[in-house]
């Protein structure tokens, strides 16, 4: 029937679709070989008529009588991912609501159609709705008084951002912080012409069940988070990070789950191809592997947007839905694609799972649908937007009625991808690649006509009111009667108990130092090939980063330009040359084994010391918070939800300390709470995750600095004092440590030394700049020296350090707050005085040897050839993804 | 006088940003017109008018079919006439990447032997031999010998390629022999001592005797795969931290290909 209909397009999918039988069978299939055969009528030119079975309407769903088990099972079953709490709140709110007249006036009645129940669910999910921020936790720790935290979100993450905005304010008469909060995406003053908009976001659950689709939507997704804040952004750079369980597991994997390498392939293939075929460059991409990301994968997407400051007269930041306006949505159409993947990434992973909440991105409808509304956008033609993601029409709709105050749409005006859709499914559809705008009446047919000219499908869905209600229609019938408050605000709340029981972790017992430098090389070349610490530029070349024409330090540096720099820097657009900005991230999920304060810290602080080490302004740096947690809602199969609760509350605040010690505001972030897998019985929580990305204004782009100095003979001095900190760093994994002190931050003391620095690189005293980090410093010398196509001699003995730090703290712990700086000898007594007060040492210099030399207390540690590091840094194992493949 | 140029933009080109940036650098004037108002004739001024039609980089129609197909399909079914008077008045043509594949697929590269523009394709764009799609920089040889207006006094540059179909793939092994007598090989990739070459990652497609971009036999029409668009700048240069004073001395490379192209217009 669909290729009676629409003869390509059905076809098409006849093909495609039939290709995912073999696929979805068991654990999955290569496909080999199609088959096809058709039947056609008469050579007849006029298209038949062909009568899809009429799409259903709505169903009621009753709710009175049913007791607890029963709304639980009814949450399971239609993947509501509801608690009986709130499906008790459901069913009080239809009983009571069945008495108002409006309501009986359209036919509805104690009932909710399947249509509210879902648009409720879809809403009250946690994806959408952070519940669990948001929650009122009790916090308790041995020896210590209970704490109540009213909500994680307010408490520690606006309250920080409102704190930094009003010592911005202070300081410089006005903030540089445009639209935080409120909107898709944060919004940061950049030059006076632009703004920038960040946003990262992830896509772990759809990724673990469909590697390519879940990826691809995940990037193309999170393109329409800086599109729809304000009145639009302009796309400039995409960044990607992922964790992964190891790519050569080899152990038996739990029913249901997909192979890390397997993931890994279709993660990278999706993002590329979502990005590439968007024009828009990667600035950043990472990878990390622990057994633990085996359960659930985490995909990291982000966007950077440029906003004119103003367009068509307008303030950009602003949006403003009027009463009256119309709903109009542009874009794709709308299929039984991504149904419920709201409500099924705020669950568990299970064997059951559907795969068809994965929703199917196609990176050129949306590129065409950007242009479009660019274009529009600059005609001053709409007056608010948003992005139909979770939740669909419903949530994008239901969230823009909030400022006018209510809002009607018919559904049977939806363009669909097919027919056979119930009115539920057209409102809580995930498919892709679309807007929805609030356009003036007046300016209605004006959008209209321009998205005709553009080849864009754009619909008049109907109109926005204030009276306070989301009526949702189906023709001529109300399909959808909720009242905004209780939509919004109708969830009873949460209350999580945390309770914190820090582990035992073992003092570390030291190694004894290598015996000869050739020891020592061994060791470092088993290091540096390390799955954490090898080099990916093969594999991540396969992304377009230089797309725009505003990348200036790419994301790898050096001579063979196959360094990873600290930041990336691109210019924010070709009109306001040589201004421009600096992307970098940190992650440190390992450290949760420890304390999740330590691991939040160190991902901050390790962010932040990149974009400096890139030359970025210290006063002009935001930050992207983005938790990935494993549940902490108690549950039979979740023995320590408490501590995992307990976790969160310390990473949160360890969070808000650092933050506002640094005065770095958190502009914009996004949590994910789900990310366990539960398959045969057996749980696999991943570690708690807090990615720290952090954006920063860079005045001029032709002094961004990178790690590779110009000529021998630079000296290399480290700022900062190292400790025996070895508790979850990478050394301690590879030499299979649990115990250990976990690296921590003193941010009040680390801010200052972080200016001194930023003075000395604005004053042009510094030729090279690393933020050591993962590995410590060994990687860190190996980056410079590989960077710079030279030899690199240095002492670790005279390096500062706290009392007691052997070789190990020195060469391989990852205390935070350090710098490698280069500088030429003639400038080193200047670069002495901007650091006057912040611990930092002469440790070597940089030679024409080709060789890394690594000397401790009158031995060498490591002597070895700076290309043979390399060769072992770079060799990929059998079978990685980035040899051989695709054409 | 001033070069007019108009580059086509929508359906998933995604370079012309760069590219109008690249052309206003050296002087020209830039309109960037959406293909549909190309289509329907909406566009005030006249094809013809112009000195200079450019196709930027990108995945117009996201690749579909094949790299370029469907652009190159709907151009030809729209706008043939205008781009057959367009080159009988002398005006030029950059295509860029995707732009390259779009004027093979057209048939405006190579094109014909001589005698005014019959919109035949005689080459192909073929897959990567190696590793798909790569963005990395590569060094370009412009041949001395080339015919084109857009390589004039230009000897080696550095360029990014970034792309998984630049192969360039002719007839026979004798009409890339025709083509390199007639100087209508532009650029070719070159190995670190300078010589053309096959070999990856240097040249990154594989294309037989190096070949990176052609020209038609007017010498007006220039197609290449790697980026001119992306190297503007002396701080676009990879190397900009260590040889600054080096970049800032000479042109960059990308930007003297458009210098060359309106040059005597």
């Amino acid at each position: 029937s669909p290729s009676a209909l629409d003869p390509y397009g059905g076809a098409i999918t006849g093909i495609v679709g039939v290709n995912r039988d073999p696929f979805g069978t068991g654990m999955g299939s290569d496909l080999l070989s199609n088959t096809w055969g058709y039947c056609f009528g008469p050579p007849d030119l006029t298209v038949p008529r062909v009568a899809e079975h009429a799409p259903r309407a709505t169903a009621t769903v009753p709710l009175e009588g049913l007791d607890d088990p029963a709304l639980a099972r009814l949450s399971r079953e239609k993947l509501l991912a509801l608690s009986v709490e709130e499906l008790q709140a459901v069913r009080d709110f239809f009983a009571r609501a069945a008495r108002e007249p409006r309501r009986r006036a359209a036919g509805l009645g104690p009932a909710p159609t399947d249509a509210e129940l879902e648009c409720l669910a879809q809403t009250w999910s946690e994806h959408c709705k952070h519940k669990i921020m948001n929650a009122t936790l009790s916090y308790r720790e041995e020896g210590k008084a209970p704490v109540e935290i009213r909500s994680i979100f307010k408490q520690f993450i606006r309250g920080t951002t409102e704190a930094v905005d009003e010592a911005i304010t202070r300081r410089e008469g006005k903030s540089w912080l445009v639209s935080v909060f409120h909107d898709n995406a944060g919004v940061i003053a950049a030059t006076d012409a632009y703004h920038l908009v960040f946003k990262v976001e992830t896509h772990n659950s759809p990724s673990a069940l469909d590697p390519y689709g879940g990826a691809i939507t995940g990037i193309v997704g999170v393109n329409r988070d800086p599109f729809g804040t304000g009145l639009g952004a302009d796309l400039l750079s995409n960044t990607w990070g992922y964790c992964f369980g190891p790519p050569g597991f080899e152990g038996e994997l739990p029913p249901g789950l997909l192979h890390p390498r397997r993931i890994r392939e279709g993660v990278h293939h999706g993002v590329i191809d979502g990005g590439n075929q968007s024009g828009i460059p990667y600035g950043r991409g990472w990878e990390l592997f622990d057994d633990r990301f085996l359960g659930k994968p985490l995909v990291y997407c982000g966007t950077v947007g440029r906003m004119p400051a103003v367009s068509a007269g307008r303030p950009t930041h602003v949006k403003l839905a009027r009463p009256g306006d119309r709903i109009v949505m542009v874009g794709g159409r709308i299929g039984k694609d991504g149904i419920h993947g709201a409500t099924f990434s705020s669950a568990e992973l299970t064997e059951e799972s559907p795969v068809q909440a994965v929703q199917i991105g196609d990176p050129i409808t949306q590129k065409m649908m950007f242009d479009f509304l660019l274009e529009a956008r600059d005609q001053g033609l709409y007056s608010a937007i948003t992005d139909n993601g979770a939740g669909g029409l419903s949530s994008s709709v239901g969230e823009m009625a909030k400022q006018p105050g209510g809002a009607w749409l018919d559904l049977q005006k939806a363009p669909l991808k097919y027919q056979g859709l119930a009115a539920w499914e057209v409102l809580v559809s995930e498919a892709q690649e679309r807007m929805t705008l609030a356009v003036p009446p007046e300016r209605l047919e004006a959008l209209l006509a321009l998205a005709r000219t553009r080849e864009v499908e754009a619909t008049d869905l109907g109109a926005f009111t204030d009276d306070g209600h989301l009526e949702v229609r189906w023709g001529e019938r109300v399909v959808a009667l909720l009242p905004l408050d209780f939509l919004h605000d109708g969830d009873p709340e949460l209350r999580i108990e945390a309770e914190w029981t820090p582990p035992a972790r073992a003092a570390a017992a030291p190694l004894a130092r290598p015996a000869s430098a050739a020891e020592g090389s061994a060791l470092a070349r088993a290091f540096l090939a390390r799955d954490n610490l090898r080099s990916n530029e093969l594999l991540a070349r396969t992304y377009d980063h230089e797309v725009k024409g505003l990348t200036v330090v790419k994301p790898w540096v050096g001579v063979r330009r196959d360094v990873p720099s600290d930041a990336s820097v691109f210019l924010i657009a070709h009109d306001a040359a040589p201004h421009g900005y600096a992307v970098a991230e940190a992650v440190f999920p390992a450290y949760s084994d420890h304390d999740a304060h330590a691991m939040a810290q160190a991902g901050v602080d390790l962010a932040v010391r990149r974009v400096i080490a890139a030359g970025a302004r210290a006063d002009r740096i935001a930050a992207l918070d983005n938790y990935c947690w494993p549940d902490p809602l108690p549950g039979a199969k979740n023995p320590d939800a408490k501590q995992k609760a307990a976790q969160l509350v310390r990473a949160s605040k360890g969070l808000s300390e650092i933050c506002r010690a640094y005065g770095v505001p958190l502009i914009s972030g996004k949590d994910s709470m789900k990310n366990d897998a539960v398959v045969g019985g057996q749980r696999i929580s991943i570690p708690p995750t807090l990615l720290a990305s952090t954006i920063a204004v860079v005045t001029d782009v032709r002094r961004a600095l990178t790690l590779e100095v110009p000529a021998p003979g630079a000296l290399l001095v480290a700022v900062g004092e190292a400790r025996e900190e070895l508790g979850g760093t990478e050394w301690a994994a590879h030499r299979g440590l649990a115990g250990g002190e976990v690296p921590r931050c003193s941010p009040a003391e680390l801010w200052p030394r972080y200016e001194a620095v930023a003075r000395a690189i604005r004053d042009e005293l510094v030729l090279a700049a690393h933020a050591v980090g993962r590995g410590g410093l060994l990687p860190a010398l190996f980056y410079m020296a590989r960077a710079s196509g030279l030899g690199l001699s240095a002492d670790l003995s005279a390096a500062p350090a706290a009392p007691g730090t052997g070789w190990e703290g020195l060469l391989l712990g990852e205390t935070t707050g350090r710098f490698l700086l280069a500088c030429a000898p003639e400038a080193l007594d200047r670069l002495g005085r901007h650091l006057q007060g912040v611990p930092h040492a002469v440790l070597g210099a940089f030679d024409a040897t080709g060789r890394l030399r690594v000397a401790h207390e009158g031995a060498l540690l490591v002597d070895a050839p700076v290309e043979e590091l390399a060769r072992a840094w770079k060799r990929q194992p059998e079978g990685a993804a980035g040899q051989e493949v695709r054409p | 006088m001033t070069a007019r140029v108009l580059i086509p933009v929508g359906f998933g080109f995604n370079c012309e940003d760069e590219t109008a940036a690249a052309f206003r650098m050296v002087g020209a004037e830039v309109d960037l017109v959406h293909l549909t108002d190309l289509f329907a004739g909406r566009h005030a001024r006249p094809i013809p008018s112009y000195q200079v039609l450019a196709f930027v980089g990108g995945f117009s129609y996201g690749d579909h079919v094949a790299s370029g197909f469907v652009a190159a399909t709907r151009v030809r079914a729209h706008l043939q006439a205008d781009l057959s008077a367009f080159l009988q008045d002398g005006g030029r043509v950059l295509g860029i990447c995707n732009g390259f594949q779009v004027l093979v697929r057209l048939g405006l590269l190579p094109g014909p032997d001589a005698g005014p523009a019959d919109f035949v394709p005689r080459a192909a764009l073929a897959n990567n031999d190696r590793l798909g799609y790569r963005d990395a920089w590569v060094t370009l040889g412009a041949d001395p010998a080339s015919t084109s207006v857009w390589t004039r006094g230009l000897g080696r540059l550095e360029l990014p390629a970034r792309h998984g179909e630049g192969k360039v793939v002719l007839e026979s092994p004798e009409a890339l022999a025709r083509l390199e007598r007639r100087g209508q090989v532009a650029f070719r990739y070159l190995d670190p001592e300078g010589k053309p070459t096959e070999a990856w990652p240097h040249n990154p497609n594989g294309s037989a005797r190096g070949v990176a971009g052609i020209t038609d036999a007017s010498g007006r029409i220039l197609g290449l795969m790697p980026h001119p668009d992306a190297f503007l700048y002396p701080w676009h240069h990879p190397d900009w931290p260590r040889r600054k004073k080096e970049l800032e001395a000479q042109e960059p490379g990308g930007l003297a290909i458009f210098r060359a192209g309106v040059a005597g217009i």
